[in-house]
């Protein structure tokens, strides 16, 4: 096993992926000779050539819509869409054409794409660098999300992803990708999609975060053992489709949930959660649950950043209102 | 002194060879096709001009959904297919539903689609297309993906891509050109300039004096050509064609075209933007009567024959009509069973209540 970053996990990942399946192509902006901007690709197109790793213009539905034909044409596409805020330029592509392909087509039409994209606060970027959009894509019918928390699951689910026969939006939060090292084994495996995974066992409460959120659940649950609080911590890994079994599970052994998520606060993920749970689970519930969540302002600027971001700290305070109910 | 603008569109002359007296204008260009293959194209507007009238008259009597009218544009649309091969994919918009015909699309599943049932949608094994596209310029992007896997796969096949005039303002439209040609991939894209969107009219789509001229930006081949005229789009095509499969890279065509009809069998009404002159002007320049002339003039055409024609086209329609009705009604849980490969927990969950609300 090595000790790896997530961006090297991710390398390491698509290197996997390249080896096992000539049908698997990456392009996007900067992702060939340079190796992307954050270094995903990086050597890439020396060891598999031009032809499986390359670049292309720079114009983001034009990168969806060559995805999809590729894609007709028996590729496994993985394009990169270089920062996640660009991609209301192709939102077309996404949502309109490539969820939908399977269904207009009465299910004879695999588009086995997975949208690599860098997201996700706390690393100070220029405007629409950041923001947590992963709900737009939650919402949309035929699409998967899939969120890693670390270096290990970035690895095993972008290798379930690469071989999905949906497309898959993969992405990967900025803070995460040098943070902090794994052990990741050197050989292949997988990750279920659509699995959460309980990181943390727990009697008291339970808190549901994906992304960079698990780390700070993490943390507040260390803090809260101090007070003698026991909290199970479940990453779920993929946001759609949720992993409701679970999330219930957890929930109807402890009684008290706090769902945590990076992005503002409406219509988001953990609404969705929060629903789930009361409509299955609301007879187990001492108290309500709770959200941590960004406010509903556009993405801060740089400056405010470390205020606007939720944090171990808001996670800590709203387990306590919720254990104190 | 002339502008930018004029002096570029004097470099997109309009090509045609057959004039609409039906007389041959550009000898030079004349393809060497067979008389058996002239018929073969004569046939295939006449069919598809009849498809054009039962499917209005079917829309109208609440039998078929959603219909794009396509009479006066069969010379684009059949022209430029004529000129493909079989393995050719096709990534058609809403009013390109007779060259998915001519590729291979059974009739009954066109009705299917038209009326919105999924089973429309599944191209039968060997028919190289896609579902036709409803958001303008979408297709063109996919067009740039497509061909660009042709091209790494070393097939000597291309995609093509139609849309019209509206569609050369989208941004896909220019990202779509603009990768085929960085890529060099073995794509045609067609613009059916039939001078109105909807109702708004190609003068108000562009400042550009032809819209053949677009094909500069993107430093890919371009022509104008007279989309009334089968063979002149047939040339165009086929010789886009065999630049793409020779590795010269894509083409982009406009045809100069009309739709008689209005912009769709949704209550569109063409009185409302378009003058009585314009329609007689463009009828005048109809694809079919100008055709039927050169082939009357070579000896080779008749009225028995196009009536035989008619009558085939009739009798296929009702039957795919027939055959369309005998397709199962298309039901919810058909829909959630073609959303994913594996169904995830939620859909799970909505298929067993669906089958239970459907079983009622």
């Amino acid at each position: 096993m090595a000790q790896m970053t997530m961006i090297q996990a991710i390398t390491d990942a698509l290197r996997v992926e390249l080896k096992n399946d000539e049908n698997v192509v990456l392009f996007g902006e900067d992702v060939g000779k340079n190796g992307g901007v954050f270094r995903a690709t990086e050597g890439l197109q020396d060891e598999f050539g031009e032809d499986r790793v390359f670049d292309t213009p720079l114009a983001e539905s034009g990168i969806g819509g060559l995805a999809i034909g590729l894609a007709t044409q028996g590729f496994r596409p993985v394009p990169e869409i270089q920062f996640f805020g660009f991609v209301y330029e192709v939102m077309d592509s996404i949502s309109g054409q490539m969820a939908r392909m399977r269904y207009r087509s009465g299910n004879t039409v695999n588009m086995p794409i997975t949208l690599r994209s860098p997201f996700g606060g706390g690393v100070h970027t220029p405007e629409m660098h950041a923001d947590s959009l992963e709900g737009l894509m939650a919402q949309q019918p035929g699409l998967k999300v899939v969120i890693p928390s670390n270096p290990y699951d970035a690895k095993g689910l972008l290798i379930s992803a690469i071989r999905d026969n949906d497309p898959v939006i993969y992405l990967e939060h900025m803070k995460l990708y040098r943070s902090f090292r794994d052990e990741v084994p050197e050989e292949e495996y997988t990750i279920e999609l659509g699995k959460a995974n309980v990181k943390r066992e727990g009697a008291d409460i339970t808190f549901i975060a994906y992304g960079a959120m698990v780390q700070a659940s993490l943390k507040a649950a260390e803090e809260l053992e101090k007070d003698g609080v026991s909290a199970e911590v479940i990453d779920l890994r993929t946001i759609a489709p949720l992993d409701v079994e679970t999330i219930v599970e957890s929930v109807k052994k402890t009684g008290r949930c706090v769902v945590v998520q990076e992005a503002q606060r409406v219509a988001g993920i953990a609404s969705q959660i929060v629903a789930e749970i009361q409509e299955r689970a609301i007879l187990h519930l001492e108290a309500p649950v709770l959200r941590v969540t960004a406010p509903d302002t556009i993405f801060s600027f740089p400056q405010a950043e470390d205020v606007w971001l939720p944090n171990h700290k808001d996670i800590v305070k709203k387990a306590n209102e919720a254990l104190n109910y | 002194m002339k502008r930018t603008n004029e002096k570029i569109a004097e470099q997109f002359p309009t090509f045609q060879i057959l004039n609409e007296e039906g007389k041959i204008v550009n000898e030079e260009k004349m393809p060497n096709l067979s008389d058996d293959e002239l018929k073969d194209l004569m046939t295939r507007m006449v069919y598809t001009r009849i498809l054009d009238q039962r499917s209005i008259a079917l829309n109208r009597q609440g039998r078929l959904g959603f219909y794009a009218p396509t009479a006066g544009q069969e010379a684009s649309q059949l022209g430029s297919h004529f000129a493909l091969e079989k393995d050719d994919y096709i990534l058609p918009g809403y009013r390109d539903v007779p060259q998915l015909i001519w590729h291979g699309l059974p009739l009954y599943k066109a009705f299917l689609w038209s009326r919105g049932h999924f089973v429309g949608g599944q191209m039968p094994e060997g028919v190289h297309a896609m579902v036709p596209q409803i958001i303008i310029g979408a297709q063109f992007v996919q067009a740039a993906g497509v061909a660009l896997g042709m091209k790494k796969r070393g097939e000597n096949r291309v995609a093509i891509t139609y849309t019209g005039d509206g569609g050369t303002s989208q941004g896909d439209f220019y990202e779509g050109m603009n990768f085929a040609g960085a890529f060099d991939a073995p794509a045609i894209f067609i613009a059916q300039n039939n001078r109105f969107a909807i109702s708004t009219p190609v003068e108000k789509q562009t400042k550009a004096v032809t819209l053949a001229q677009k094909a500069v930006a993107a430093g890919i081949e371009g022509i104008q050509v007279d989309g009334m005229d089968v063979l002149a789009v047939y040339v165009a095509t086929k010789e886009a064609r065999e630049r793409a499969v020779n590795g010269e890279g894509p083409t982009f065509i406009e045809t100069l075209t009309y739709r008689y009809g209005p912009h769709t069998m949704a209550g569109d009404d063409p009185t409302r933007y378009r003058t009585k002159d314009l329609d007689e002007e463009w009828e005048k320049k109809d694809p079919l009567v100008r055709f039927r002339k050169f082939l009357e003039d070579k000896g080779i055409w008749s009225e028995e024959e196009e009536n035989e024609v008619i009558e085939r086209a009739k009798e296929e329609i009702k039957a795919a009509i027939k055959e369309a009705d005998g397709v199962p009604k298309q039901k919810v849980t058909d829909l959630i069973g073609n959303m994913y490969e594996t169904l995830p927990q939620n859909l799970q969950e909505q298929m067993e209540e669906y089958k239970a609300k459907e079983s009622k």
